[in-house]
Order: structure tokens, then C-alpha cells, then sequence
């Protein structure tokens, strides 16, 4: 081939090229459609879209909350920074027009004109099929259920078409908050009937693909890994008709990437970018960026109280003298945290959760705390974290680690990926690691319950026993029940001060969940479950 | 011929049957608990029992396997925890993803690097030599996630010519319909110009990535081979029978310094299509190489055995074309079983 040829060969290419390359002219009906429609970017897209499902992951639960309705959701308040936020403590009718609370029982009034997507009414059969289902299910639905004491079919009673009464087992203050959680929503029961088989008698296999509810948006298309398409359902009467359309859900694995193409103004709303991204995107001004601490979420060091070192209080004391706190919600988060230590040493504890520690960075304390426990000489130890946060864990440990080393206790990193995580907090081994816990239902009592009580549970991961802290939990569980305000404040100052002076696990920061948008998307809630709820956003 | 291949592909199973195997013991043998990880963040010890009951796990390793085959003879290669479909519609699904993205990178990739080792090759130490060694140099040196993150930066981000990083076609076009699972075929079957332009202008960043990598060893190995062709004798006497430069490079030396290009080609080609996960999840592509990937951090079994399987299939049949290829180009070589 001739020099000349070559080059003909290469300028064709390079015209071919440029061909498709021209910006895209786009149509006035194409225009229109972008104006209507939402397109939100993530990392991780749905594997299943019914949080009933085996093994459902998180992204799974932002469908099932739009796409399904609950009998009841929260009422909104005005939260940090005029974001508004979901109030605790305050219930509104969702398919319930009306609830009434009776002493062992609450009784629902369903709305007569509720109807599934495919039209067919909304009664009180679906309601009781589908909480059976949650209980009945097993894995994380149920588990969720069984936090408000709903444990058994019985429970969920008929009383005619558009009535339904849940009968308390016991009194349970979160026996409420939980039917208001995503797990108990309601399903369109003759058509999954219809889907189901012996094997699969709750039709989940049916209800993994497409979903069958009465909520505002209904998925028309998923492609698993790729994209989800949910339109909305205009017949929706469970509030005001949403503003959105259409909801264009694509995955985009690449962080850069997803900022890039809010940069761009091509996506409207992303999540999950990191930290450093956040904070710079706020103080460029051009996307509202919403950073809001996540309600009882608490990043953490654990220590392992059943082996030594860590059985001794005094080296776990030590140890919460040694964290760098400043520097690692300065280098690792970024500024995007709320501190966890170092309240004034005068302050008097709070009916309250999370609150922060009063220790704070101490290096000659920590030494001498060691010392009196006989390691002045230190020890070596490892530390483990998830992978799957590796962007916040690992920077996280290396900063522990240096610090660690200044007391002389050596420490390896042991990076544990994320499919073992889990299997690794359940064997309660790992002498000293980072992990996070935040729970749907923001109860000081419940927080405690599931991350200090001597009944061992997979988030109590330190091993921690103490009979005095499990009577001070159980005695504000009840107190909570009953309604006994003096008892429970004076049970969770309790256990609060016990945690603190007991560090099994040293309280880090609280975490905030940070979600950045075009400035024409308005209407963001906060939720207990810190997904999106298209419902509300309004673009233009 | 036909007989021989059949050959060819008999000798093919035992070397199947050994995949199945090892890919199932090596999956089964991977640190993660799947059972533990799909029943979620706040599942109890009975509950993690519960989904291993669900998923079989719960079952001998020998039964597992048995069932595994079962399944496999009936083409059913097991459904994905993580995406929560059928391992075999994914693969379906995405396979014609990556290789569209991937024939094309390899397209552009051998229209300029066939053309820079034979020119190099016949001016060894000139300014185009020069070219071929730094282009290749760079391209190998620069790894593939590193050139699509600035080709996005500059065509996307910077510059905007380039339509966002988004897979396969932009957020508001429909996919064309399924024929062959290549949108661009399929776009211009459906007589769909809009997509066609579409579906071109997403896969010109990826595909450019994927050639700046693959651009190497293709052009090296064209160089090599071309030199040590135009240094043999029926050139020297083609050359002295006064037969054009062009003829003796074309058509006698090019002919003749194919077959390792070919052989490098399969191997590039082969490489790229497990290979191109970076890129893939640089423009968010759905192909097969993210999909593995991702299954393997969430140690989801059924989508690596059915894609460690699907490569393995598609390695025997390339080889197989490969070979027949190298008789057409070369009568001298004959296909032997």
C-alpha cells in the first residue's frame, strides 16, 4: 500500500467518524418527553423488584416504595437546612383513609376507589394476603416485621371489604412505625395467586419481574443491571398525582462518569458519589447537593470483648482516646459528617440517639489508660472493613492504624471483600474492625436492642454481655409500651452512659446521605429508608 | 472438510467437560457465602439458613453438581441472584453487546494498524517506523480504563461532540428490533436512521478505546512478520523479475505474512471480548464482562460458570474458524484433526 493510499484510507476513517459524531438534533417530541421525565444515574440498579423477594438489594426497595402503596406512610416536617424530612412520630393515610388505635388492635378503613394497576380494586383480601406474605415469607421482610411484633398470620384480620385490624400480640410501641416501613406493602393478590405456583405459593418468581401494586409509578421496562423504566399511574388516589411522568433509571457504574453527566445537565439526579465529589460540587454551586446525617446511622470501631486485649474496658478506653476523629471526618468524609465525640466533659446526657461521646483525641490519656491495663509496651492486632466501602473504609483504617501505632500497638489491615462481609461479622471473631449500622425505625431503645443486647445479634458485633445494660434496654422497651415517659428517660440515660463508659464500640461520626441534582428538580424528601421518592420531585 | 471439523469439535468435549468441572469446584471454592449475603444486612443466623434452604445450597457438593448438569443438558445454566434473571437470556442478552463493541474496536483497530506495519516494515527507520513504534508503545502503556476515562473527559465533557456515556443508545431512543442483537444491524434492517446514528455515536468512544489498546500487537506483529517476509528469497526473486514494488508487497509478501497476523487477531479478539470490563463499565455498557465481574464480587455462582462456559465455547470455535482460515489463505496448510 502506497503512502498516499494509507493516508486516503485513514482521512475516510476519520470523516466516517466524524459523520455521527455532529450533536444529536433532537425532536420538539423528544424535547417534551426530557421535560416529563426524570433520569437518575447510579451505581447499582435492582435485582429484584419486590422487597418480599430472596435476597433483594437496596435499589430493589426504591421501586417497591414508589410502586407499591402501604396502608400508612409519614407525615413530612421541615428538617436540617428546610429539607423536608419524615416525621417520626406523625402518620398519614396512605391506602388507609383512616386508622383507628385500640388498646390491643388497630383497625384500617381502606379508600373504596384504590385500584391496581390492572383495575381491579384494592381490597381488604389483598391487605391480608400481602402482610401474611411479609411474615410468612422468611428472611429479611419477616425479620423487618417481627421489629413491630407482627409475627403471625392471625395477626391480620378481615373484618369486611374495606376494613382491616391488626391484633397487637403485645404492646409494642414500633408495632405502628413498622407497618409504615417499606416491607408491608400491599399486592395485588388475584393476579399473583394466578402467577404462583406450589413451589412458589407467594408468587415471588412473578413479582421479581414486574411489579403488581396500586403505587404511583409502575415499571414498564427493566433491563437488570442496565436500566429501569417506571410511568406513572395516572389513576393513582392515594395523594396528589405526582408531577413526574416517567422515571429513567440507568445504571452507571463509573462515579466519574455519573458526576460528568450531571456536569452536563443529562441526568437530573444522582447519589452515591464520593465524598470529595459532594463537597466540591456544593461549593461550585451550579446542582443543589442534599446532605442530610442519616437518622441513628453510625459509623464505628468495633472491638471483639470476649479475647484480650479488647476484653479489658481499660484498653477499649484507650483505644477511644487514640482515634484521629477530627482527621478522619476532615480526610475521609470530607466535612459531610456529624461528629460523634467530643462533647463538653459537663454535659449531661440526652434522651437521645445518636448523641456524641465526650472522648476526644488524647494521646498521653490513651498511653496512660494502656498502661494501667499492663500493655504499656502494646500489642499487635488486626483490623478488618468491608470492601464494598472501601472509598470510606480503608482511608478510615490506615488513618486508625498510624494512630494505633503511636501507642505502640501494631495493626494489619485485613480487607475483607464484600460477599464474606457479612459471613465474617456472623462468626464474631474479627478482634477490632470498622462498620456502619443504621436501622428504618430511629428509637434510641431500638438501636440498642439490636447493637448491645447480651441476646447476641448479628449487629451486636462486639460479643458485648452485660446484664446491666440488657435490664436498662428491656426496662425502656417496656416503658416505651406502657408509656411510662419518666422510666424510659431515665432507661436510655442509662444504657446511653453505660455504652459510653463500657466502649465496646467507639461511636465515629453519623454519616450523611448526600444526593446531588439538577437546580430546575425540586421537592426532595428525606426518608427513614434514604431512597427517593419520585412522588414528590418536580422538574422545571 | 465437514467430516474434519466434526473431528475438530468432538476433540472439543473432553476439554468442555473440564470447564464444567473446574469452574464449578472453583466457584464453590470462592472465600463469600452467597446465602449470607443475599438475605441482607439484618438477617439472623436462621434466616441465612433459610435462603442457603432456598438457593440448595444446603446440599452435598456432589448433588449440587449433579443438578448443575441436569440443568446444563437442558440449557438452563441457572438464574443470577444478583440481577435476578436467567443466566442464559443474560448472556443471550449481552453477548452480541460486547461483541458488537468489540468487532468494531477491532475494525477500526486493524484498518490502521495493517496498514502501519506494512509501511513500516517496507521503510524500516523512517518517520513512519518512528510512528508505528510510539503509537504502539503508547497504546500498550496506556491502560484501556485510563484512555476511555480522557477520550469521555475530552469528546464528552470538554468538547461535547460525543453523546453521553450512557450504554448502548441514548435515554430516549428504543432499542431497534431483535434480530441479530446488533443495534447496528438491527437499526438498518428496521430502516431506523435515528438509531442507527445512535447506536454509532455511543459505540465510536468505546470501540476508539478499545483500538488504541488492541493497535499493538496487531501492528508489531504485521511489522515482524513483513520483515522477515520481504528478507526471504521469492521476494528477492520477485523483485529481480522486475514485478512492481506494490505487487511483491501485496500481493506476494502481504499474502504470505498473514497467517501470525491471523493467529494474533483470534488471540486479540479472544482477549478483548472477556477483557473489555473496564471499558464496559467506563460507558456503562451491558456486556458480558461487567456481568461476570459483578457476579464474582457478589459470589454469584450460576453467571461465572455460564460465562466462564460461553468463552470456552466461543475459544473452540474461533480456533476452529481460524484454522479453516489459515487453509484459505495458505493452501500449503492442511486442517488436520
Amino acid at each position: 500500500m502506497k503512502r498516499r493510499d494509507f493516508l486516503k484510507s485513514v482521512s475516510g476513517l476519520a470523516a466516517g467518524a466524524a459523520l455521527p459524531m455532529a450533536p444529536a438534533v433532537m425532536s420538539s417530541a423528544k424535547a417534551d418527553a426530557r421535560s416529563e421525565t426524570l433520569l437518575i444515574v447510579s451505581e447499582g440498579g435492582p435485582n429484584n423488584l419486590d422487597i418480599h423477594g430472596v435476597g433483594t438489594n437496596v435499589p430493589g426497595y426504591e421501586v417497591s416504595w414508589n410502586c407499591y402503596d402501604r396502608l400508612i406512610g409519614h407525615e413530612m416536617k421541615s428538617g436540617p437546612g428546610g429539607v423536608p424530612y419524615y416525621d417520626r412520630d406523625k402518620f398519614r393515610p396512605e391506602l388507609a383513609e383512616d386508622m383507628t388505635i385500640g388498646d390491643m388492635s388497630a383497625t384500617f378503613k381502606l379508600r373504596k376507589n384504590a385500584k391496581f394497576h390492572d383495575g381491579t380494586p384494592v381490597t381488604a383480601k389483598d391487605v391480608k394476603w400481602s402482610l401474611d406474605r411479609a411474615v410468612s415469607v422468611g428472611g429479611f421482610p419477616t425479620f423487618q416485621m417481627s421489629a413491630g411484633s407482627l409475627t403471625k398470620p392471625e395477626q391480620f384480620v378481615v373484618v369486611d371489604d374495606y376494613t382491616v385490624r391488626v391484633d397487637f400480640l403485645k404492646k409494642d410501641r414500633l408495632t405502628i412505625p413498622d407497618l409504615a416501613v417499606i416491607v408491608p406493602c400491599v399486592v395485588n393478590s388475584e393476579l399473583v395467586k394466578k402467577n404462583a405456583s406450589e413451589k412458589d405459593p407467594w408468587g415471588l418468581e412473578y413479582t421479581k419481574q414486574q411489579t403488581a401494586g396500586s403505587g404511583a409509578y409502575k415499571v414498564t421496562k427493566w433491563t437488570a443491571g442496565t436500566e429501569v423504566i417506571m410511568e406513572r399511574n395516572d389513576d393513582w388516589v392515594c395523594g396528589p398525582l405526582p408531577k413526574i411522568k416517567r422515571v429513567i433509571w440507568r445504571m452507571v457504574p463509573q462515579a466519574g462518569n455519573r458526576r460528568a453527566l450531571l456536569e452536563r445537565g443529562d441526568a437530573d439526579i444522582s447519589y452515591e458519589l464520593p465524598n470529595k465529589d459532594f463537597q466540591e460540587m456544593k461549593s461550585n454551586g451550579k446542582h443543589t447537593v442534599i446532605s442530610l446525617p442519616i437518622s441513628n446511622g453510625i459509623q464505628y470501631i468495633g472491638m471483639n470483648v470476649t479475647k484480650p486485649p479488647f476484653d479489658n474496658p481499660k484498653v477499649r478506653q484507650a483505644l477511644a482516646y487514640a482515634m484521629p476523629y477530627q482527621k478522619i471526618i476532615d480526610a475521609v468524609m470530607f466535612g459531610l459528617a456529624n461528629p460523634m465525640f467530643g462533647a463538653p466533659a459537663d454535659k449531661a446526657t440526652e434522651v437521645a440517639w445518636p448523641q456524641p461521646t465526650k472522648y476526644f483525641t488524647d494521646m498521653e490519656k490513651a498511653k496512660a489508660l494502656l498502661a494501667e491495663a499492663g500493655y504499656a509496651q502494646g500489642f499487635e492486632t488486626t483490623i478488618s472493613f468491608d470492601l464494598n466501602f472501601a472509598q470510606v473504609n480503608e482511608p478510615l483504617c490506615v488513618l486508625v492504624q498510624e494512630s494505633l501505632a503511636q501507642l505502640g500497638i501494631k495493626t494489619t489491615i485485613n480487607k475483607v471483600p464484600g460477599a464474606n462481609w457479612r459471613t465474617e461479622l456472623n462468626k464474631k471473631e474479627m478482634p477490632l474492625f470498622t462498620n456502619i449500622f443504621s436501622g428504618w425505625l430511629d428509637y434510641p431503645e431500638y438501636f440498642f436492642y439490636w447493637c448491645y443486647h447480651g441476646n447476641n445479634s448479628v449487629f451486636n458485633t462486639m460479643s458485648y454481655k452485660s446484664p446491666e445494660m440488657d435490664k436498662l434496654i428491656n426496662g425502656a422497651r417496656d416503658a416505651a409500651a406502657t408509656g411510662d415517659k419518666a422510666a424510659y428517660d431515665a432507661d436510655v440515660k442509662g444504657f446511653v452512659d453505660l455504652a459510653f463508659a463500657d466502649v465496646p464500640r467507639i461511636p465515629l461520626y453519623q454519616p450523611f446521605v448526600n444526593v446531588a441534582m439538577q437546580k430546575n428538580i425540586s421537592g426532595y424528601q428525606y426518608w427513614f429508608h434514604r431512597r427517593l421518592d419520585y412522588r414528590a420531585l418536580v422538574k422545571g | 472438510m465437514i467430516a474434519l471439523i466434526a473431528k475438530r469439535l468432538a476433540f472439543a468435549i473432553p476439554s468442555l467437560i473440564g470447564v464444567v468441572i473446574v469452574t464449578f469446584l472453583l466457584t464453590r471454592a470462592l472465600p463469600g457465602d452467597p446465602a449470607a449475603y443475599f438475605a441482607g444486612p439484618a438477617a439472623t443466623k436462621e434466616a441465612v439458613e433459610q435462603i442457603r434452604k432456598k438457593l440448595g445450597f444446603d446440599k452435598p457438593l456432589v448433588e449440587q453438581f449433579f443438578r448443575y448438569t441436569v440443568d446444563l443438558a437442558h440449557g438452563d445454566l441457572g438464574s443470577s441472584l444478583t440481577t435476578g434473571q436467567p443466566v442464559a437470556t443474560e448472556i443471550r442478552n449481552r453477548l452480541p453487546a460486547s461483541a458488537e463493541l468489540t468487532l468494531l474496536g477491532l475494525l477500526v483497530s486493524v484498518a490502521i494498524a495493517l496498514p502501519l506495519g506494512v509501511l513500516a516494515a517496507t521503510r524500516p527507520g523512517s518517520w513512519i517506523d518512528h510512528t508505528c513504534r510510539v503509537v504502539t508503545t503508547a497504546g500498550v502503556s496506556l491502560p484501556v480504563f485510563f484512555t476511555g476515562l480522557v477520550l469521555v473527559y475530552v469528546f464528552y465533557f470538554r468538547l461535547g461532540w460525543s453523546p453521553a456515556p450512557l450504554g448502548r443508545l441514548d435515554v430516549f431512543y428504543s432499542a431497534p428490533n431483535n434480530v441479530t442483537g446488533f443495534y447496528l444491524i438491527d437499526a438498518l434492517i428496521a430502516g431506523d436512521g435515528e438509531a442507527f446514528r445512535s447506536a454509532l455515536s455511543q459505540l465510536i468512544l468505546p470501540a476508539a478505546t478499545l483500538a488504541i489498546f488492541s493497535l499493538a500487537p496487531i501492528a508489531r506483529m504485521t511489522r515482524a512478520s513483513m520483515l522477515s517476509v520481504l528478507s526471504s528469497e521469492f521476494v528477492r526473486t520477485a523483485r529481480a523479475s522486475g514485478l512492481s514494488p506494490s505487487t511483491v508487497t501485496v500481493t506476494y509478501a502481504f499474502r504470505n505474512a498473514m497467517l501470525p497476523v491471523i493467529t494474533t487477531l483470534s488471540m486479540v479478539f479472544s482477549f478483548l471480548l472477556g477483557a473489555n470490563v473496564l471499558v464496559e463499565k467506563v460507558f456503562a455498557w451491558p456486556g458480558i464482562g461487567s456481568y461476570a465481574v459483578e457476579a464474582l464480587i457478589a459470589s454469584d455462582f450460576a453467571p461465572v460458570q455460564g460465562f466462564v462456559l460461553t468463552m470456552a465455547v466461543m475459544y473452540v470455535v474461533l480456533n476452529l474458524v481460524i484454522d479453516i482460515l489459515y487453509g484459505v489463505i495458505d493452501p500449503r496448510v492442511r486442517l488436520e484433526g
